[in-house]
């Protein structure tokens, strides 16, 4: 048992993307996910209660070793790296698609009001969302959808890990109450 | 209806019709389903005016949602006929989109809160694009006719049986799109030759051909040949 977890440690980091416990099971030639998962568990429960540099993420539909988000300031002082830095209407079109997909563009034109043409490419380029064929409707516009890359970035496990959006009730009465 | 002081805030302009709504109803606090349609519209060509008076090009979005609103406005002062129980409040034409706009909207605010890799949070290696951009020097682009004689490589190499058969379902280019997408999110970069496994019908090979063409033309995939090994090979862009 213990072996089994550090070597799925080291696996962990190494690995340049998130490992999925299916890649795990092959490496270590293991008919038994449960071990693996506790192997992980375990992990996770190791550097939490270490509160060390990095902690275990699970995104992606797999693992990741991740720097803890308390030391961004120095990490950033290390790489300069440009940062991913969305727009207001960028986050927008983007949560648009994440909800709805497969979305076509007129879609999200009709809930933004606007045209998406600019930012849709923008967002293709970064890979954070991607083209999934073309709808049989006239006109035979693009569908589109969220790529692993959006769930890595946004530190999501699945698309079922997005967070709910809030209700509009918090604006006023619901529609029930509404008088005829 | 309330006077107010027309202040001009140069921060505040708006990038479509549904955000200057967003804007006022939050402004005066009302409740989406509820909307005083009058006064909201009042302010809505009051702001029309101002943007067009500080010549900012006022899109036909605009213009589109102030005639909507008008046409809520006119239909409210119609008397409703107790009779036409089916007659919804024609204010919801309004009201629904934007329930929905502010749904989104505070989903992609949720979405920003989240720790972003490579903002909040790191991982190893996270300079791959980097590291790819680097060894571009030995590849040239590739045009579409290096691209058939590719293909006719291909084509030659199946055997001669197979020109007879008939695929029952064979699959379309759509979906062979999407199934070559998979193969490059999880891959990056893929040789030509690759796309096309040694057992393949001639249809199959056909429609990827086809799935390929379509792909470049959308801009999905770059294609480039090696200089020296003659190897084509497809990114994904």
């Amino acid at each position: 048992m213990e072996d089994i977890k550090y070597i799925i440690e080291s696996l962990l980091f190494v690995s340049e993307s998130p490992l999925t416990v299916n890649r795990i099971q092959k490496v270590l030639g293991h008919d038994d996910t449960k071990e693996i998962h506790e192997a992980l568990t375990a992990l996770a429960a190791e550097y939490e209660a270490r509160k060390g540099g990095f902690l275990l993420r699970e995104v992606a539909g797999g693992y990741q070793i991740r720097s803890r988000p308390e030391y961004r300031e120095w990490i950033k002082r290390l790489i300069q790296r440009t940062p991913l830095r969305l727009s207001k209407a960028a986050l927008e079109t983007l949560a648009i698609i994440a909800y709805k997909q497969p979305a076509i563009r007129s879609d999200i034109e009709h809930i933004r009001g606007v045209d998406c043409g600019g930012i849709l490419r923008m967002l293709l380029e970064r890979k954070l969302i991607r083209i999934l064929g073309r709808k049989q409707i006239p006109g035979r516009p693009l569908i589109y959808s969220t790529t692993k890359q959006f769930l890595e970035v946004f530190d999501l496990k699945d698309l079922k890990d997005l967070p709910t959006p809030d209700e509009i009730e918090s604006l006023g009465n619901s529609f029930s109450e509404m008088p005829d | 209806m309330q006077e107010e002081a027309y202040q001009v805030k140069l921060d505040n302009i708006f990038e479509g019709p549904m955000d200057l709504l967003v804007h006022l109803i939050k402004k005066h606090e009302v409740d989406i389903y509820d909307i005083p349609i009058a006064m909201i519209t009042d302010q809505y060509l009051k702001y029309l005016q101002w943007m067009e008076s500080m010549n900012i090009d006022v899109a036909g979005d605009f213009i589109v949602m102030a005639a909507t609103l008008t046409q809520i406005k006119s239909k409210m002062l119609l008397p409703i006929h107790e009779n036409e129980d089916d007659q919804e409040d024609p204010r919801l034409q309004i009201a629904r989109p934007l329930a929905e706009y502010l749904q989104m909207k505070s989903a992609a605010e949720r979405l920003a809160a989240r720790d972003l890799l490579g903002e909040n949070i790191f991982a190893r290696n996270p300079d791959q694009e980097e590291l790819l951009a680097g060894r571009q020097d030995e590849i040239l682009k590739l045009g579409l006719f290096e691209l058939i004689d590719a293909f006719q490589q291909i084509l030659k190499k199946i055997s001669p049986d197979d020109k007879v058969r008939i695929a029952a379902d064979s699959i379309s280019v759509k979906n062979r799109i999407s199934q070559l997408v998979d193969i490059f999110e999880s891959r990056e970069s893929v040789t030509f030759e690759e796309l096309f496994p040694a057992g393949a019908v001639k249809s199959e090979v056909i429609v990827t051909f086809l799935a390929v063409l379509e792909m470049v033309r959308l801009s999905l995939v770059r294609i480039v040949q090696h200089v020296q090994t003659g190897v084509i090979r497809l990114f994904y862009i």
